[in-house]
């Protein structure tokens, strides 16, 4: 009876997730061009190459994942902690308000801050007539703006795992800290923080995967100078029509991501990836 | 030990401020008068974007394309994802373990290896990318999610309840009908629902897989290429309205959940 349950949606997935990652793999060996069609070689030597000819952009973009995964745990984790703790009755009113400005869709979302940060537009605009910056000073195309992308999407992936954890946790303990003349801040540091670990796992697992592949925030806020590995693919299968090369790009990600995974899930070793 | 203090409170409504920025600028620059191509800077109040919102061909045409896959994605992948569930937490069976694994797999890939890896095996097969190939895709990356969120809603069912049908004369599909069913569906329609939303809202997959159809973010990105026309923020205004409208009505069905049986209230917010 268990298997016929999941026999139609394991198929799913074995000829739409399996086979096309089997087939990505059996492209990335491959040589030829988009005219003369592709033949299976064995060509082991386009990974050196896309690992050599991509170096940047794929530091560029564990950098990027690092410093989102860092960043939206330092911002969410007093939000989330603060909702818990002394959310009382507006718990989730409050939390209702954190996933709100999520209703719109990412991509419409992403490019709103193209408003928040144009040049002329209603932030910095007004920042440089009153003139408290400079006419010159401009955020699109850098670093600050990818990555304030970046964490402003990534936000609630982390806030919501983490407040989650926090608001299992029995409060108890903490006045058993406190009749034990512990201060807060040990208490803080020797129960919650331990308690919320299952919390910033699973946020930092929601955060970092989806971050180091993004596309969409460098496609829309960044530059040249700030292309991510996503867009890279993105560019060699759909403009360049470079399948091989794109294929071993996409493997290495791949790859790089579900071996990090699983090296943090041991050095955490929580239950919590499969659930 | 009070714990009370103005800074939290303080620093949460700063940081809600951050959220609703982009919010607010979006509704405000779907009134804006502009003259010429660029929306970035305020020039003057008018509801033109508004009233005129469904004339351009290309954007209800891309709208009804998203609807259309969001429906029948939705339908399919809750169905087969709710089937999985039900297998995961009603039986024990040899290979439990490995499937679990197996459907966390697609949600831990980063979409753009799911959209290129699915445009790989179309090349290798020759298979023509359209609506078709959209729908596969969501689907797919759809399943788990609905796996997941299912799951999450049933961990505490008791298959007891089940079983004293049974010893009641129910037939077994009775028992599932009148038993389980109305006891697990709240965990079905919240995983539909997160399921329709993230098919409307896919860019990256369906980038790699639409072929000549256009989306709904598909056309969002196009049009905001150079400079964003208002028509996308009189949109995201409009999705976030209808949203938040939903989530708002929803809120009663929520409470009566909580009061039910099977999802402890600590689990609510899980999804």
């Amino acid at each position: 009876m268990a298997y016929l349950l999941l026999l139609p949606g394991g198929i799913w997935l074995l000829l739409f997730y399996v086979v096309p990652t089997i087939s990505m793999l059996s492209v990335s060996l491959q040589e030829g061009s988009l005219e003369q069609g592709y033949r299976l070689t064995g060509n082991i030597g386009v990974y050196a190459e896309v690992l050599a000819r991509n170096d940047t952009q794929i530091i560029r973009s564990i950098l990027y994942g690092l410093i989102t995964t860092v960043a939206t745990l330092l911002i969410a984790y007093p939000l989330a902690y603060t909702i818990a703790f002394r959310g009382g009755r507006f718990k989730n009113a409050l939390l209702f308000l954190i996933i709100m400005p999520f209703f719109v869709s990412f991509i419409i979302r992403t490019i709103q801050w193209k408003f928040v940060l144009a040049d002329e537009g209603i932030v910095l605009g007004t920042l440089k007539e009153v003139g408290i910056l400079g006419q010159g000073f401009h955020v699109l195309g850098e670093n600050v703006a990818v990555l304030g992308g970046l964490i402003y999407n990534f936000l609630p992936f982390m806030a919501l795992p983490l407040y989650v954890a926090l608001e299992k946790m029995d409060k108890s303990l903490l006045d058993a800290a406190d009749d034990l003349y512990s201060n807060r801040v040990v208490a803080f540091l020797r129960v919650t923080f331990p308690l919320s670990l299952p919390g910033v796992f699973a946020g930092s697992l929601l955060t970092f995967i989806p971050a180091v592949g993004d596309f969409i925030n460098p496609e829309f806020l960044g530059s040249p100078e700030t292309t991510m590995i996503g867009q890279v693919i993105q560019l060699e299968y759909l403009q360049n029509n470079d399948y091989p090369e794109a294929a071993a790009l996409s493997f290495v990600l791949m790859a790089a991501i579900l071996m990090g995974v699983f090296v943090y899930a041991r050095l955490l070793g929580t239950e919590e990836l499969t659930g | 030990m009070t714990r009370r203090g103005w800074v939290l409170p303080a620093y949460t409504t700063l940081v809600l401020l951050y959220l609703f920025l982009p919010i607010a600028v979006m509704i405000l620059f779907g009134f804006n008068d502009i003259r010429g191509r660029f929306n970035f800077v305020w020039q003057g109040f008018t509801l033109r974007h508004w009233t005129g919102i469904w004339d351009t061909p290309e954007l209800t045409d891309a709208l009804k394309n998203s609807l259309l896959i969001a429906s029948i994605s939705t339908i399919v992948a809750t169905s087969l994802g709710t089937m999985i569930a039900l297998a995961l937490t009603r039986y024990r069976f040899r290979g439990r373990g490995s499937t679990n694994l197996f459907i966390f797999l697609p949600l831990a890939t980063p979409e753009i290896v799911l959209g290129a890896s699915l445009l790989s095996l179309f090349v290798t097969a020759n298979v023509s990318r359209g609506i078709g190939t959209i729908l596969l895709a969501h689907i797919m990356f759809n399943i788990s999610y609905v796996v997941v969120t299912v799951k999450a809603r049933t961990q505490g069912f008791n298959r007891e309840w089940e079983e004293a049908a049974k010893d009641l004369g129910a037939t077994p599909w009775t028992a599932f009908r009148t038993v389980t069913l109305p006891l697990i569906f709240p965990g079905i329609l919240a995983a539909a629902v997160l399921a329709f939303a993230l098919s409307i809202d896919d860019y990256v997959i369906t980038l790699f897989n639409a072929g000549a159809t256009v989306t709904f973010p598909l056309w969002v990105a196009g049009a905001s290429r150079f400079g964003v026309p208002p028509a996308v923020n009189v949109m995201g205004t409009l999705i976030f309205v209808v949203g938040v409208t939903l989530a708002l009505l929803a809120v009663p069905l929520q409470r009566r959940r909580a009061a039910a049986p099977v999802a402890p209230p600590t689990g609510r917010v899980a999804g």
